[in-house]
């Protein structure tokens, strides 16, 4: 041991020994980068990625850089519970982004409140905060105001009757409930509502069930591709009333997988989708302007609300740290505390009592129109 | 019910039904040659579709279906060669981990050349809008088109069983491997071939299916579970029992949709399967007696 001496004494006489440089900020990430939950999960990802090292390249936060951790959880909610044990205990990390999608947002938020870690969820079930847990936030909008969005336009359409698809996930389910919920105050009766396997390749039955029941508008309410699916079943058998689709068909490629089944169709959707066509006075215009061109540039394909969803997440853990420091506790104040946070999915004002922060001004109804994503109007 | 209803769910069953039967199929020439079930001919289903996809891009759509069920037979000749051949005892427990193991290799490669993304080839006749009348009801002309590949490739492969050498070897080899490799049937020529045919069965499946069902890496699965299901249903071995099998599924299915809920369509596919099994266990159209030669 005596002998060790000279050569520590040495060590510290070196100046990376003596100033070790600050150890980096660990972050999980829980996301479904694959699985049927794909075009959640990879987009999200890959914006965190760049986030991250922008981030760093500009020396990170407070002098300290950021250490991704992303566990991929093909979407399945038992994968995202045994990665958030791992993140928390293992890996120690400082607060975690996501899970992609609801159903593994509602298995691990007890996790993250228990070992008292940050978790940023990504999904819109209103259930993931509601109610409140201190360490639990969700980025993604409420799906009860994508509901009342939809709901308010058919009311004005004059829609009464209508019929319901949702998926057998977290999502489906959520937006199923609150449809249940929230269809009597818009005078609405719902003739048919049916629950159809993630998987499913072909709807073509339960959409003949929504032309036997005659109803006036079809919801579907799902992230996979069957949203798709869904849509040319019901152009094919020429099923001739309004479609309507959840925020979740808010990713241009399952227009794209549509084809022309897809035009005319009506679904909420943050304004990144349509950032081109936003006005310029707009507020949110050069936040989603400034990530559309960056991850156009770098990854050579369309944004999507759910990467806006991980950059909306990543921006509100960065601000905050940035305000206070990177104390665990004091992060988490700052994030309940913060107001007027301009991101992509709409403008964030958090409470103790709202761990979302967005009002139904974070929507705005689409269609599209040539194969593109529209504003709707009128 | 009225009339026009009930030919719409008919149709609609008639879309499902085509589906399974042309994914049971390449579950059939496997099992027909060596008494064993491919795992991962769902794998080979979804090969088709992405490689399809792939070429279509740069070529006709005839040519790029073409050179996917080639390609994709050649894989599955590589994935018996590599895997399967070189196995003294072919136990049915191995080959089972085996064929599992390879689905997941082939899935992961998929995910790894493709990405997670969602794809399909273009309707073969119209697009995603168009729809052919039958009486009341209305059909995508793309289910004609995977009916008439499933005839086409029934006929063609009961000829190739009833009248060809090749086709008598491969049942020989089937039935007795060591009493046909006796009487100089080329044993191990004619496996690697029942993969390759299985293989390219299944991606000319997988390629007249993704216009209606989409395609991605993971899409193997879900339809080799049906397709399996309904090979089981229909007797395995035996391909116009499959076509049977899995158009009575889907119409059953299709109905079923419209008194019960829809979520539990695949309650009522699961009951009819553990039916079946226990009246009898051999499928609704094999022989009893020649199921009882096999090892499984």
């Amino acid at each position: 041991m005596t002998r060790l001496v000279p050569v520590l004494a040495l060590l510290a006489l070196l100046p990376g020994a003596a100033r070790a440089a600050p150890e980096p900020i660990k972050v999980g990430a829980l996301l479904a980068v694959t699985g049927p939950a794909a075009l959640l999960g990879a987009p999200e990802a890959r914006t965190l990625e760049m986030r991250v090292q922008e981030l760093n390249a500009r020396g990170g936060v407070g002098g300290r850089t950021i250490q991704l951790v992303i566990k991929d959880t093909g979407g399945s909610p038992e994968k995202a519970v045994s990665f958030a044990r791992q993140l928390i205990e293992e890996e120690k990390v400082f607060a975690i982004i996501g899970p992609s999608t609801s159903g593994e947002s509602m298995a691990v938020k007890g996790i993250a409140e228990e070992g008292k870690t940050l978790l940023l969820s990504l999904a819109a079930a209103e259930a993931i905060v509601n109610p409140v847990l201190p360490h639990v936030f969700k980025v993604a909008p409420k799906d009860s105001l994508a509901v009342e969005l939809i709901f308010q336009r058919m009311q004005r359409m004059g829609v009464t009757r209508l019929g319901l698809l949702s998926s057998n996930t977290g999502f489906g389910k959520g937006g199923k409930e609150q449809v249940e919920k929230l269809a009597p105050q818009y005078g609405l009766s719902l003739l048919v509502n049916e629950v159809y396997d993630k998987n499913a390749t072909d709807l073509t039955a339960e959409v003949v069930k929504m032309k036997a029941a005659g109803v006036q508008a079809l919801l579907n309410w799902s992230i996979e591709p069957a949203q798709s699916i869904v849509l040319k079943n019901a152009r094919q058998i020429q099923l001739a009333v309004p479609l309507f689709q959840s925020h979740g068909f808010a990713n241009v490629q399952y227009a794209k997988a549509a084809g022309s089944a897809a035009e005319g169709v009506i679904f909420p959707a943050s304004r990144i989708v349509v950032a081109d066509q936003l006005p310029a006075g707009n507020p949110q215009k050069p936040v989603v302007e400034a990530y559309r061109k960056a991850y156009e540039a770098r990854y050579k394909e369309d944004v999507s609300t759910f990467g806006g969803h991980a950059w909306d997440a990543f921006g509100i853990l960065v601000k905050a740290i940035e305000q206070v420091g990177p104390d665990r506790v004091k992060v988490r104040a700052a994030i309940e505390e913060m107001k007027g946070f301009v991101g992509t999915a709409g403008i964030f004002n958090f409470s103790p009592t709202d761990h979302n922060g967005l009002d139904i001004g974070a929507f705005e109804l689409c269609t599209v129109r040539n194969g593109r994503f529209a504003p709707l109007g009128g | 019910m009225t009339l026009d209803l009930a030919l719409q769910y008919l149709v609609a069953g008639l879309t499902y039904g085509a589906i399974y039967a042309v994914v049971a199929i390449g579950f059939n020439i496997v099992y027909s040659a060596t008494g064993i079930i491919n795992f991962a001919q769902g794998e080979f289903v979804m090969l088709g579709g992405m490689i399809a996809v792939q070429l279509s891009a740069s070529m006709p759509l005839p040519v790029a279906v073409a050179l996917a069920v080639v390609a994709a037979a050649a894989v599955g000749a590589l994935v018996e060669v590599a895997f399967i051949r070189w196995l003294r005892k072919p136990t049915v427990l191995r080959m089972v981990v085996i064929t599992i193991g390879v689905s997941i290799l082939l899935r992961e490669g998929a995910l790894f050349l493709w990405g997670e993304g969602v794809r399909s080839l273009p309707y073969f006749t119209g697009d995603e809008v168009s729809s052919v009348a039958i009486g009341g009801a209305r059909v995508s002309p793309q289910v004609f088109w995977v009916l008439g590949t499933v005839a086409v490739i029934v006929v063609l492969l009961e000829w190739f069983y009833r009248r060809t050498l090749l086709g008598w070897e491969m049942q020989a080899c089937a039935a007795n491997r060591d009493a046909a490799a006796l009487c100089g049937v080329p044993v191990r020529g004619l496996v690697t071939l029942s993969f390759a045919l299985a293989a390219a069965i299944g991606a000319l499946a997988g390629a007249v299916v993704s216009p209606i069902t989409y395609t991605s890496y993971a899409a193997g699965g879900p339809l080799a579970i049906k397709g399996f299901t309904v090979a089981i249903l229909g007797g395995l071995g035996n391909s116009g029992g499959a076509v049977a099998a899995g158009l009575a599924l889907g119409i059953v299915e299709s109905f079923a949709v419209s008194v019960l809920p829809a979520a539990y369509k695949d309650v009522v596919t699961l009951t009819l399967l553990l039916a079946v099994l226990v009246v009898r266990p051999s499928g609704l159209f094999a022989s009893g007696e020649a199921a009882r030669l096999k090892e499984f």
